[in-house]
């Protein structure tokens, strides 16, 4: 069944006594697709991927691999690679003793073992390190070890659990670009946990949010991005974080926005459906979607503001702005010169706006 | 320097002043310093109080009865001999047998090999087990087991007499390997699941994914990965087993007796005159495995009990 499904998830709940991690969870992973679970600390994510690898047992529900049900299968006959944060490589077996262990369990002939380490070896550069400890070795190559003892198992599907967590920035730069290389290299299906927003919407097809074990929203890093499904999205994806205003939607001649002496206008703004929905509403807009100096004053909304503080990153520059008692973000070109205390004027279009319905803080 | 105003420029070309010259490098210290003394003094009193004791029994043993009868415990042995060595060892009496501590040293090897490697084996899948593959009931077996760390052993003697009697194991050198077995499981499942529980759950899961099982796991993963704690659970077992007395002397027979047992008979043996040089030596030929084993061993048990025995 589900043939173009490469992974499927049906109706998935799993509770440690009376805590409930994952909810009646479906999702559904096609042939070839990278996806990513993000979300913070505690939301699920390692355990769903845990369950998929069958390290844990659901409580309810089915898991197919291939159009396979795999839900009472052993992890090792799933079908899955896989990765860990800490690399858990073997401290006491070498390099290609790590690779072949799985091999040598599923009682492979020594020369297609042999070939296969090296055929990994080869496609993650580590051909040097095979007769090493992990010991020996650097963080990276820790890492891209642990990716190889994944990769020989010839497995249809990765699963990643956090695997750059444990590297210094720069590293982790590297192999983020490394493992997106070899994801369009293999072509294989990619499951990858983790709760760095960056990670996440470079290497992505689709980012499934979870939160409090459910998923909030799948969807592909620029729709996350744009159209965030939820308030709790929205403030999850972007940094420095989206800048909310309190308020009303309200009708008359076009639909407006108000928040405390502040009106709106909602022109531009691609509603959910085509009914909108009046009353209490949260209005979003990100740091990096408003316009100063002159080209504020051509925006359809502005506002007069004070620059409470500077934060300059080279590239960008943020300023923290004081609207009438309010603070909001704003991101200002690397070049701009400004300074605490000056004036500005910033300035916004409703059409890169979110709303969202202040009860369920659903995306109207 | 009294300018403040100074740009950076300025700072880093102004000449070095006399101010600052002055202490460089590193500090001197003195050796004979008051904590110096305080700290050598300590150890060489404490070493003197340990050691004094053994040095006795060591030139105790090389005197022959005449000196020793002069009373001057402390001086050194005008005339050496290994008489008494030799009589401990091969030949002083316990009741009818006087074929000396030799019997009772291999009567203890005898108990010793089986019940060390049999109760690290069962401990050590016991202590994996608890720590990995948490079952249906494994908290409560492993509570009972604690459990049983704590109650005074001399509660359970009586009935195991009776036991062993039913299975016909009283008195047999089996029946006291599988007492010494039980009786260290409690201590040895304790030390085993802490230490395994110290290893990072992500390479259990890691070496489930690649298809190990129970067994493959804990002899091609954790074994070798955990050599420090075999080696602490080795110590704590000869020691314990070696050094037992009471299991030896209730639940075998005379000529089983364990070396232990002897050597109390030989040093409490009421009949003749009471040879010092002769008890001394049995002593130490006693005391010498398990003192063996620690100086062979003694990096790892540190590196073991620091890894994993102390932690909850």
């Amino acid at each position: 069944m589900e043939t173009n499904h490469s992974i499927s998830i049906k109706n998935l709940a799993l509770s440690f006594g009376s805590l409930d991690v994952l909810k009646d969870l479906n999702l559904d992973v096609g042939r070839g697709e990278f996806l990513v679970l993000l979300g913070s600390s505690g939301c699920g994510k390692s355990t769903l991927l845990n369950c998929i690898a069958g390290l844990l047992d659901v409580s309810d529900g089915q898991i197919f691999i291939g159009g396979r049900n795999v839900t009472w299968e052993e992890p090792s006959k799933r079908g899955i690679g896989m990765v860990f944060q800490s690399y858990a490589l073997y401290p006491q077996m070498t390099v290609a003793g790590n690779l072949s262990f799985g091999l040598k369990n599923a009682g492979l002939p020594k020369a297609e073992i042999e070939e296969r380490v090296n055929r990994a070896a080869k496609v993650l550069q580590i051909e040097p390190l095979l007769t090493r400890k992990p010991a020996a070795l650097s963080g990276g190559q820790r890492q891209r070890a642990a990716i190889g003892r994944a990769l020989v198992r010839d497995a249809d599907v990765f699963l990643f659990d956090e695997p750059l967590s444990n590297l210094d920035a720069k590293l982790r730069a590297d192999l983020r670009v490394e493992i997106k290389q070899l994801h369009q290299k293999l072509s294989n299906t990619m499951i990858y946990v983790t709760h760095d927003q960056i990670e996440a919407m470079t290497l992505a097809d689709r980012i499934a949010i979870m939160r409090g074990g459910q998923i909030l929203q799948l969807a592909s890093p620029h729709e996350i991005y744009n159209r965030p499904a939820s308030k709790y999205v929205a403030e999850f994806i972007g940094s420095p974080t989206m800048n909310f205003f309190d308020g009303e939607i309200v009708g008359g001649d076009g639909l407006r926005f108000s928040s405390g002496d502040q009106l709106f206008p909602l022109e531009g703004y691609q509603f959910q459906d085509d009914l909108p929905v009046q009353g209490p509403a949260w209005f979003g807009i990100r740091p990096e979607h408003m316009i100063t100096g002159a080209e504020a004053q051509a925006a359809p909304i502005k506002l007069n503001g004070q620059i409470e503080l500077v934060e300059p990153l080279g590239s960008d520059t943020l300023a923290r702005v004081d609207i009438g008692g309010r603070s909001i973000w704003v991101r200002l070109d690397g070049q701009a010169n400004v300074h605490d205390g000056d004036s500005i004027v910033v300035g916004f279009d409703s059409a890169r706006a979110n709303l969202f319905e202040k009860s369920s803080e659903n995306r109207i | 320097m009294g300018n403040v105003t100074k740009t950076s420029a300025e700072v880093e070309l102004a000449p070095v002043s006399h101010e600052m010259t002055g202490p460089r490098g590193r500090k001197p210290r003195k050796m004979l310093s008051r904590r110096n003394i305080m700290i050598y003094g300590t150890l060489i009193v404490v070493s003197l109080y340990y050691l004094l004791p053994l040095y006795v029994m060591i030139v105790t043993s090389l005197k022959g009865m005449p000196e020793i009868r002069l009373g001057n415990i402390f001086s050194p042995p005008v005339e050496i001999t290994f008489q008494p060595w030799v009589k401990a060892w091969a030949e002083a009496c316990t009741g009818l047998n006087c074929d000396g501590l030799s019997r009772g040293f291999f009567n203890s090897v005898r108990i010793l090999v089986p019940s060390v490697i049999l109760s690290i084996a069962i401990a050590s899948v016991n202590g994996y087990a608890l720590a990995n593959w948490r079952f249906k009931g494994s908290e409560t077996f492993f509570t009972i087991l604690i459990v049983g760390a704590f109650i005074p052993y001399q509660v359970m003697i009586y009935p195991i007499v009776i036991m062993l009697r039913e299975v016909g194991l009283y008195g047999s050198l089996t029946g006291l390997v599988i007492v010494h077995t039980i009786f260290g499981m409690p201590i040895l499942t304790l030390l085993f699941r802490n230490y395994f529980a110290s290893v990072p759950q992500e390479l259990f899961k890691a070496a489930r994914v690649d298809g190990a099982g129970f067994w493959g796991i804990y002899f091609r993963i954790m074994v070798p990965m955990s050599l420090p704690i075999f080696v602490v659970a080795m110590i704590l077992q000869v020691t314990g087993i070696w050094n037992d007395f009471l299991f030896g002397v209730i639940y075998t027979k005379p000529d089983l007796y364990p070396m232990t047992v002897q050597l109390n008979n030989i040093v409490n043996s009421t009949q003749g005159v009471k040879e010092y040089n002769v008890n001394m030596a049995a002593t130490i030929l006693t005391g010498l495995v398990p003192l063996t084993i620690y100086f062979i061993s003694g990096k790892l048990f540190v590196r073991g009990i620091a890894a994993g025995a102390v932690k909850g």
